[in-house]
């Protein structure tokens, strides 16, 4: 079967397993007054449209910060502007000021998923496949086979079209960036980049990869001549981006400093519920939360992530080609997860670890359908293009075990959270490893496998 | 420690445990009345005895299955009672917790391992399975085209009904008659018929292939009827199976006198010609042109507009109508019309049998001529064309070419099933997930030979694009959406019943002019 017909099959049936997915509940549904990240979304929608650009990110009378204040940054709030014109002309009760707080409908549902099915197919999955084609080792059934993976991973899946997000934007335009210096077209990968850390702060994790393998790579043609042409087009680049996304904030310096206070809040404290990383694990042994001054826990998460994410980024920056760089990527990511300030569980993605917020959201049922669809297929695929014996199996009973115990036994009466707080540590424990891991490789580069390049 | 799968077999649990989790998926999708018919069901089995089975009428949707199936709902309700007993309360009408969702969806997706089994038994029928990789095998697409069907998929799993597990039965018997197991295959067609009577349709297939090929024992080197070979013993075994199978499921409700009420309950002819949305069929092409007789000749005064009735079809409900130019249909009309177009198949198989091949493909002819000139059919009827097709269609050039024409015509037909706008892109996506399989792995089994489809068969179902796009979103925006509500699905049928007939002739053609097996009918 030809290779476009099989990307086709994959592209629809990651298609129709997001929108089925998306028939069930969203993040705060029916629970008024706060809702959830579902109404969040709403609001900013409504926010953007009826109120001038110099009020989005300030508490005024008709904007309660309190109530899902903006804490993205611009591009997010041009996005649910846009979106917000076209609520209005579907419905203007979507978006009316005030009135349409906590606003629940059928149809309401439908136009939300709506849109965010509309950027996936216009961003996320293009990028995906691309990548996939130009990128991956291994003849095409193999490619497919990783496409068909990435596009049914449960994470983004129900994150964005369970719980109700749009990380598939800010992701698919990272992931441009990333083939973007692949190819060799470092302007727009980098203005791609740009383009999604103004829609989602959270992008900084990736950031420092960035940075160093373009720089790295501007060094190596030499820094006097070609390499510093190089630089400078990109910095102009970068530069020009972030003028453009945040022009109307720059008439008054008042703005930016308020986008920024409103996304790196570093008032809400070291961590928030339960987070896979190192303090929410440390604190259940030790309360540093409470035992640290705000100043030291700040000094401390930063100087660990520094230092988790140092070895990798030098070496990218002395060796700055791919292989390198999706490594840095990894471990960048990792790092800031672990170790930096305010992370929230959803930075990770990672399906199984985020099981108590999917039933807090009543998606248990597209959770298990979902992982364990994942899990089976990319154990099978991985075993059969591979021809690996890898120990993974071992992995598929115990997650399954871990999530019914999760789901059907009571936690002790004393220890209500035994069962979040278990799994948080859990999942600590799998990301510290990983990161050791993954560390370790990009710095000692053993040997590689040569890729079987069959033909079709 | 699970070990790796390197089995041959593996990529079929594969498919089959994937299709499982898309349905699974599909739970919280939207459901038709069909799924407070069978929760009905459930709750009238279980609350009442059985001889209040087929006069229970609290609900409109009263018992209009044969009994089999009513002891399948009987058994389904005790496992129902762990999930939520109210819903076996038969006053609880239009009754649907999520725990009977989740039980009742459950249900048919268990049901249907039934059709896992028998498509398995299915591949094994194949007369050759090579390829040069696993996509390109004949036993690989067969099982897509089966467990993936589109068709299935939608009615089963959001519309909500159990033709995967009964299909499975169907399959799973055509499957035991390619083996030569007979009286298995007997045994289990009689079963499906007492479950289900719509197959019905195909009995005759049946009949006439079996007294033919297996009471005969023996045919002569050309091919004719031995008439020295019948067997009496293999004739009063099969009706002795037959025979047993109904006793067994209707004996106690002939015991009990109420035959003549179960009677009519399966067959209630009092509903149209025409089911609410029409099926692509002959009729519909009738109507059709009967509506434009009746508009031309009022244009062209050649008839009184005051002396035709009222436009009483266009309406979605069921009703009888009287047709205004062209002459009215009544049930028996159908009937004839019905017979008279299976006949030559059937003639066919009896004076030169292709084995169980040409069983099969008399089959589809049977199923299919019962679609276009039936009663009252219902579009979902198509389906029993387009399985068992997908057998001959991996094996043979013409096939998967009426295949391919059947299948996207007929699986569109049944957009209007599925008419919220939730599921709008899932029955686009699935659809498209179904036709570019089917399309592109036919054509790369048969590549041999030059282009599967012809440019004009190409562009009729191209033409289904432009269709759906005018019908879906283009017209609801118009003005006429108000006056003529049923435009779309007027269109839609017809357009389909093109389709469809043109696979009926084909079909037929291919089944008159097949080169004669030259081999020999193999004896027990």
């Amino acid at each position: 079967m030809e290779n476009w017909s099989l990307f086709s099959l994959c592209v629809l049936l990651g298609l129709t397993s997001r929108w089925a997915v998306s028939f069930h509940s969203y993040s705060g549904a029916g629970k008024p007054p706060m809702f959830g990240d579902y109404e969040a979304q709403r609001h900013w929608q409504e926010v953007t449209y009826n109120l001038p650009v110099h009020e989005w990110y300030f508490n005024t009378t008709n904007n309660d910060l309190n109530y899902w204040g903006l804490d993205y940054p611009p591009l997010t709030a041009y996005h649910s502007l846009v979106c917000a014109y076209v609520a209005k002309l579907l419905n203007p009760e979507w978006v009316e000021l005030h009135a349409s707080r906590g606003y629940e409908s059928h149809s309401h549902k439908l136009f939300m998923r709506a849109t965010v099915l509309f950027t996936d197919i216009l961003i996320y999955i293009p990028a995906v496949l691309l990548y996939c084609f130009y990128f991956c080792d291994g003849f095409s059934k193999q490619k497919v086979a990783t496409a068909l993976c990435i596009l049914l991973y449960p994470g983004l899946i129900l994150i964005d079209y369970g719980h109700f997000q749009y990380n598939s934007v800010s992701l698919g335009l990272a992931l441009w960036g990333i083939l973007g210096l692949g190819l060799g077209w470092d302007l727009f990968g980098s203005l791609a980049f740009t383009l999604a850390l103004n829609y989602k702060q959270m992008e900084l994790y990736h950031s420092l990869p960035f940075f160093c393998y373009l720089l790295g790579k501007c060094i190596k043609q030499g820094l006097i001549g070609r390499g510093f042409f190089q630089l400078a087009k990109i910095s102009l680049t970068v530069l020009v981006t972030f003028a453009l996304c945040w022009m109307p904030f720059l008439s008054d310096p008042k703005q930016p400093l308020q986008v920024l206070h409103r996304l790196f809040p570093f008032g809400r404290g070291l961590f928030e519920d339960k987070v896979a990383n190192t303090w929410c694990s440390l604190n259940v042994l030790i309360k540093i939360k409470t035992l640290l001054s705000r100043e030291t826990q700040l000094f401390l998460s930063f100087a660990l992530t520094l230092l988790f994410i140092l070895p990798s980024s030098l070496k990218l920056l002395s060796k700055p080609n791919l292989w390198q760089f999706k490594l840095a990527l990894v471990n960048s990511s990792l790092a800031f997860f672990l170790f930096s300030f305010q992370v929230h569980e959803k930075s990770i993605l990672l399906a199984a670890f985020m099981l108590p917020l999917l039933v807090k959201d009543g998606l248990l049922l597209p959770y298990v359908v979902t992982s364990l669809a994942f899990l089976f297929l990319s154990l099978y695929l991985l075993s059969h293009l591979t021809r690996t014996n890898e120990p993974l199996f071992w992995y598929f009973p115990f997650l399954v075990i871990s999530v019914a115990t999760f789901v059907w036994l009571e936690p002790p009466a004393k220890f209500p959270d035994l069962f979040p707080v278990l799994v948080s540590i859990l999942s600590f424990l799998h990301f510290l490893g990983f990161i050791i891991y993954f560390n370790l490789v990009q710095l000692m580069e053993p040997q590689r496998k040569k890729s079987q390049k069959k033909t079709n | 420690m699970a070990a790796p799968m390197t089995n041959d077999q593996s990529w079929f649990y594969a498919l089959a445990l994937g299709v499982s989790f898309l349905k699974c998926l599909l739970i919280n999708a939207y459901h038709s009345t069909d799924f407070e018919v069978h929760r009905n069901w459930l709750a009238l089995t279980h609350s009442l005895p059985a001889a209040q089975w087929y006069y229970e009428a609290t609900s409109e949707w009263t018992l209009d299955y044969p009994p089999l199936f009513a002891w399948f709902e009987y058994g389904l309700s005790h496992i129902a009672s762990f999930f939520d007993k109210e819903m076996l309360v038969v006053q609880n009408l239009n009754y649907a917790s999520p725990a009977t969702i989740l039980f009742q969806r459950l249900s048919v997706i268990v049901a249907d391992v039934v059709f896992f089994y028998a498509v398995k038994e299915c591949c094994k029928c194949l007369r050759e399975d090579k390829g040069k990789y696993l996509l390109g095998k004949p036993s690989f697409i067969l099982t897509v085209l089966l467990l993936w069907n589109f068709g299935l998929i939608i009615v089963d799993h959001i519309h909500f009904q159990y033709n995967g597990f009964l299909f499975g039965v169907l399959l799973l018997s055509i499957a035991r008659h390619f083996q030569n197991r007979h009286f298995e295959g007997a045994l289990l067609f009689s079963i499906l018929l007492n479950l289900k009577h719509i197959y019905l349709y195909i009995a005759p297939a049946y009949g006439i292939y079996l007294l033919r090929c297996f009471c005969f024992t023996q045919s002569n080197a050309d091919g004719s009827l031995q008439w020295r070979s019948f067997s009496v013993v293999r004739l009063v075994t099969l009706g002795t199976i037959v025979l047993s199978t109904f006793s067994v499921s209707f004996g106690p409700f002939i015991a009990l006198g109420q035959l003549p009420q179960v009677l009519s309950r399966l067959f209630p002819f009092k509903r149209g010609l025409c089911h609410a949305y029409w099926a692509p069929n002959i009729w519909a092409l009738y109507n059709i042109a009967d509506k434009a007789f009746s508009i031309l000749g009022v244009k062209f005064k050649l008839l009184d507009i005051n002396k035709l009735p009222k436009a009483s079809m266009t309406g979605g409900l069921v009703q009888e109508f009287q047709h205004s130019v062209l002459p009215s249909v009544s049930p028996l009309a159908t009937l004839v019309c019905t017979v008279l177009s299976i006949l030559p198949a059937l003639f066919r198989i009896w004076h030169r049998p292709n084995g169980a091949r040409g069983f099969l493909r008399c089959l589809v002819i049977c199923a299919l001529g019962s679609f276009m000139f039936g009663w009252h059919v219902h579009e979902k009827a198509i389906l029993m064309a387009i399985l068992p097709l997908s057998l001959l269609a991996v094996e043979s050039r013409e096939d998967a070419r009426i295949f391919l024409i059947l299948s996207i015509t007929g699986h569109y037909s049944l957009f209007p099933l599925l008419f919220t706008t939730q599921e709008l892109p899932i029955k686009i996506l699935l659809l498209l997930l179904f036709t570019i399989f089917s399309l592109t792995s036919l054509k790369t089994l048969f590549r041999k030979g030059g282009a599967l489809l012809n440019p004009l068969e190409a562009t009729y179902l191209l033409g289904l694009i432009p269709l759906e796009l005018i019908c879906e979103f283009v017209y609801p925006l118009t003005v006429w959406q108000k006056t003529f509500p049923f435009l779309p699905l007027m269109l839609t049928s017809v357009y389909c019943a093109l389709g469809v007939t043109y696979a009926f002739i084909r079909l037929y053609i291919s089944l008159l002019t097949c080169s004669d097996s030259t081999k020999k009918i193999k004896t027990q």
